[in-house]
């Protein structure tokens, strides 16, 4: 009897978590698990052609323009054709930095480097959507202009 | 026998010369007519039935190679609803280029019997040779098959993307680039690029 008692107490209370989850998802915009949600329409990339603010100095900076169909495999990587040393007289494109022609140890080599083959693990296009959840970052420059005493 | 035939064939020679004495000359220009209409229409049918998406598909060597790798592209489908097919990039639709690329055609039933791309494997170490074959015809002929359908005087640049509106002033009305020079890949998926120009 006892155990039964404790098994439907933790159903019970593992119930309330999911519940509780379902609040929190901004993704599923709080619609409970087991109802279905009306898709959120599909945003279009932006293809704006402007570069934008970075947030940090290190921070690889998000693409300003459609890459939709871009090749990027062991036989071809489209960005590279528009973004590597020699390209950047025909495409006008800003060449990769430095970086990408650094190997982990900051020796230079001819040709990108492996680790920056694959572009987009770090560099993404941005879509038009509504951010899903708030975002509380300060730029340093907005940090370091605050009074000392006060907190962030 | 011999005899009867080269006497047939003579006395059909002397009828095919002699001047018509039964026919009328108004029936034998209509009839001329209209088996001329009857013969150029059977063969333009013959050609069209050869450049439709079913044809090309129907060899697996095309279907399960650059048919699949185009559905996902945007000649495939487009929020305007028009399909590019195999023919409207790959045969021109000039007459007579037409026919001369109907007969390089022929090689490829050569190619189909030898079953020279009859894998996917296969397939990929012939890409980069099939697809130079490609881009040297579109520069060749000044990217025509695109230009069918994008005619660049009617391109607003200013409704383009800057990207695409700068490369294309530069490009096109500066430079004398054509289309394939910047679109490679447009519809298919890339051989190993090593070695291209603009691709190192
Ligand atoms: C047709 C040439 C072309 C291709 C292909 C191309 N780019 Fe670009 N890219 C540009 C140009 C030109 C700019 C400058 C801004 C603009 O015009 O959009 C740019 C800007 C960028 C920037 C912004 C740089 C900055 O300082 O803010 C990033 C990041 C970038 N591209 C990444 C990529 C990646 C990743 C790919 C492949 C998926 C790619 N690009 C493919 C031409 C190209
Ligand atoms: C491991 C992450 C990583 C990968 C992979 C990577 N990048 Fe970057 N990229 C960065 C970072 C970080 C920066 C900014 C700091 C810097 O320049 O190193 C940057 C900067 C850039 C810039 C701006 C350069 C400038 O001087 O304004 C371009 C353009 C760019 N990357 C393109 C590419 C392309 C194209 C590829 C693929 C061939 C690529 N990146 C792969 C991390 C990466
Ligand atoms: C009989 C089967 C078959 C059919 C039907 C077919 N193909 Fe092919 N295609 C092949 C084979 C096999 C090759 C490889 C030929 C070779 O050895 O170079 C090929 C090669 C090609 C190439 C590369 C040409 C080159 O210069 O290397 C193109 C482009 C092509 N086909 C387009 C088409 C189009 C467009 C159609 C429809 C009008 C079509 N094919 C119909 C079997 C076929
Ligand atoms: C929008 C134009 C376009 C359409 C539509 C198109 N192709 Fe291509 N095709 C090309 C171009 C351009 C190449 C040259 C290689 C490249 O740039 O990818 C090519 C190359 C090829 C090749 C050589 C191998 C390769 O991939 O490079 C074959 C075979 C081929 N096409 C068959 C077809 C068939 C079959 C269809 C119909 C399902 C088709 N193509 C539709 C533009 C097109
Ligand atoms: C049958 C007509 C037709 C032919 C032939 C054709 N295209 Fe297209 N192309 C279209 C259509 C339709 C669209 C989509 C327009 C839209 O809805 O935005 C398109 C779109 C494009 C785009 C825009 C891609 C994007 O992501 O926005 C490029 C680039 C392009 N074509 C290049 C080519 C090249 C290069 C060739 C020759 C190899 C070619 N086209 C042949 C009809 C054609
Ligand atoms: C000098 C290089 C170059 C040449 C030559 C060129 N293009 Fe482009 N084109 C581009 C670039 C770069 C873009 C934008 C990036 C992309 O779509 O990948 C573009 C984009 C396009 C677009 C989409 C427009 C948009 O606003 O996104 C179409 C359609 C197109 N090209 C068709 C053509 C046709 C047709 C020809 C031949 C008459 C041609 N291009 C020649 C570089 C070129």
């Amino acid at each position: 009897m006892r155990l039964i008692a404790i098994a439907i107490a933790v159903l019970g209370s593992s119930m309330a978590v999911i519940a509780a989850e379902g609040e929190l998802d901004a993704m599923r915009g709080n619609v409970p698990l087991l109802e279905e949600r009306t898709p959120e329409p599909l945003y279009d990339v932006e293809n704006e052609d402007l570069r934008r603010v970075r947030a940090y100095p290190m921070q690889p900076p998000t693409i300003p323009h459609k890459i939709d169909n871009y090749q990027v495999d062991l036989n071809a990587n489209r960005c590279m054709s528009c973004h590597s040393r020699v390209q950047v007289g025909e495409s006008q494109a800003p060449m990769v930095s430095v970086t990408h022609y650094m190997d982990r140890d900051g020796n230079f080599l001819a040709d990108l480097s492996p680790r920056r083959y694959f572009c987009n693990q770090c560099h993404v296009p941005q879509t038009d959507a509504p951010p899903v959840v708030d975002n509380t970052f300060v730029d340093i420059v907005e940090l370091l202009r605050q009074p000392p005493d006060t907190e962030p | 026998m011999l005899k009867r035939i080269k006497s047939l064939l003579s006395t059909f020679w002397r009828i095919f010369r002699s001047p018509s004495g039964y026919l009328s000359l108004g029936f034998l220009t209509v009839g001329g007519f209209i088996g001329g209409v009857l013969f150029w229409g059977g063969f333009n049918t013959a050609m069209e039935a050869t450049n439709t998406e079913a044809f090309c598909i129907s060899c697996h060597e095309m279907r399960s190679n650059v048919y699949e790798e185009i559905q996902p592209t945007i000649h495939f489908t487009n929020r305007s609803g028009v399909r590019a097919v195999c023919s409207d990039c790959h045969v021109p639709h000039d007459w007579t280029d037409k026919i001369a690329r109907k007969m390089q055609a022929s090689k490829e039933v050569w190619g189909k019997i030898f079953g020279t791309i009859n894998t996917r494997e296969k397939f990929l170490e012939h890409r980069l040779e099939m697809a130079s074959r490609e881009w040297r015809r579109f520069e060749a002929n000044d990217s025509l098959e695109c230009r069918n359908c994008h005619d660049e005087d009617a391109m607003d640049f200013t409704r383009q993307s800057p990207r695409a509106a700068e490369a294309h002033r530069r490009g096109l009305i500066e430079g004398d680039d054509t289309c394939i020079t910047c679109h490679k890949g447009i519809a298919h998926e890339l051989p190993d690029m090593a070695g291209v120009e603009g691709w190192e």
